[in-house]
């Protein structure tokens, strides 16, 4: 006999991934990791747990009723969509075909390793790939870019700036 | 003796959930003006990159102080109201508690937040040393807050820091690219320190809700201090500025509600819509 309760969570997850990020319109929110969890308590009644990737995020009000529209056009009733930030996003939870989707659009995904702000690395940059021609012969133009989870870089080789989605 | 707690208890529970109340919107304060000033900076950068990464400093700020007040407005609600009304100090009664009324509908004197983050931006120099100070001061506080036993506030602690990294370096280098820059940028460095140093006091100069909320004792308070001070001065050492000590004078007052009149510039600004046009959206 079928779980059904586990078998709408399956499908629940599958809707999620068709809701993407409107900053980074290539990832569904599945793919960044930010849906921590999703409870289906009856056939009208869900709560899914999100948690923002920044505190400032602007995305993460349109992201909550894309949520619940999904959800209510589904057929439940009751689509409780509540915030959590413990345990804090961190890039790690970015699925790996997400990091692929991020470098086809032109977004060098984030390495895995955090290594900005110990005192004594004031000077020293991580190596990021270029997502166009793939060269590691680039610099940083600003720690910040367009969006809160972005820095800007720039291919020493091809030329083009890029956008690099930061780790955390 | 069994009467005798039962009869304390609540008086001491009550005491701390005051504290906690005054300490979190102490917090949300400070990263909502903080947020305010940075923001000014929108279109006045001196580059493109740079005028957008204070916006981006900005938005931290600010999303710090939603989760600050939300906490705060959760609180609150779970008390009775004359007395969540009479915390919170509003200036006209809110429809309700949230964050937006704690933001938008509190008078100048019932901001909790340090003088340091209400001074006006002044140069890119002032504005630099503000952030470059201040981000120090959250990393180390809010390290320590990640072991507080209010869950929520350690987990915001927890976010924040994150952010709070990319300020502290992003502001760092730029102190070491003006200390150690040209004749004028090392100029305006040292009057930028002669400015804002009379308000680092207050950092360290802890009130009872901070040390109640914070749970913070003198040892733990000295110890922030010093490491406080060992950091800039780092910092200041590869910047070839010159080594601070703590003078035994400072200004302080903002954590009590006694601002310096820039608060109430500030407050009029972002206050005046949500106060002329209630409720409105857009």
């Amino acid at each position: 006999m079928v779980n059904t309760i586990e078998h709408t969570e399956s499908q629940v997850w599958q809707l999620l991934s068709t809701v993407n990020d409107p900053e980074v319109p290539v990832l569904s929110i599945v793919d960044l990791g930010i849906v921590r969890n999703v409870s289906v308590h009856n056939a009208e009644s869900i709560t899914v747990t999100i948690t923002p990737t920044y505190s400032g995020c602007p995305a993460m009000d349109v992201i909550s009723m894309q949520i619940r529209l999904v959800l209510l056009e589904y057929g439940f009733k009751e689509v409780k969509v509540e915030k959590v930030l413990s345990p804090a996003w961190t890039t790690d939870w970015m699925s790996e075909s997400g990091k692929e989707k991020l470098k086809a659009y032109g977004i060098a995904p984030p390495l895995p390793k955090q290594t900005v702000c110990k005192p004594d690395e004031f000077q020293e940059e991580e190596a990021i790939q270029c997502p166009h021609c793939l060269s590691y012969h680039t610099r940083l133009i600003s720690r910040f870019g367009s969006t809160a989870c972005k820095a800007l870089y720039q291919c020493q080789d091809c030329k083009e700036p890029f956008d690099y989605f930061k780790c955390h | 003796m069994i009467i005798m707690q039962e009869q304390t208890m609540p008086a001491e529970k009550e005491n701390a959930q005051k504290a906690k109340i005054d300490a979190l919107l102490h917090l949300a304060d400070d990263s909502l003006i903080m947020g305010h000033r940075c923001s000014e900076w929108c279109g006045h950068g001196p580059i493109l990159e740079q005028d957008i990464a204070l916006t981006n400093i900005a938005l931290d700020f600010v999303g710090q102080a939603r989760n600050f007040y939300q906490h705060a407005a959760a609180l609150l609600q779970q008390l009775p109201n004359d007395m969540a009304l009479a915390l919170a100090d509003f200036d006209i009664t809110p429809a309700s508690i949230t964050e937006d009324s704690l933001a938008y509908l509190r008078n100048a004197n019932a901001y909790k937040n340090h003088l340091l983050v209400e001074l006006p931006n002044g140069d890119w120099a002032q504005t630099i040393l503000k952030i470059f100070f201040f981000s120090n001061y959250r990393q180390i506080l809010f390290q320590q807050l990640l072991k507080n036993s209010d869950t929520q506030l350690a987990a915001i602690a927890e976010k924040s820091l994150k952010e709070i990294q990319y300020h502290v370096k992003w502001s760092g280098e730029w102190v070491m690219r003006l200390g150690d820059g040209t004749d004028e940028s090392r100029e305006r460095m040292l009057k930028a320190i002669d400015y804002l140093w009379p308000y680092v006091g207050e950092f360290f100069n802890c009130t009872e809700y901070e040390k109640t909320a914070f749970e913070l004792d003198d040892t733990s308070i000295d110890l922030l201090k010093q490491t406080w001070l060992n950091t800039i001065n780092h910092t200041f050492q590869l910047a070839t500025l010159p080594e601070q000590t703590f003078g035994k004078w400072y200004q302080s007052g903002g954590k009590l509600g006694i601002h310096t009149e820039h608060l109430g510039y500030i407050l009029a600004e972002m206050q005046f819509l949500p106060r002329t046009y209630p409720n409105a959206e857009w």
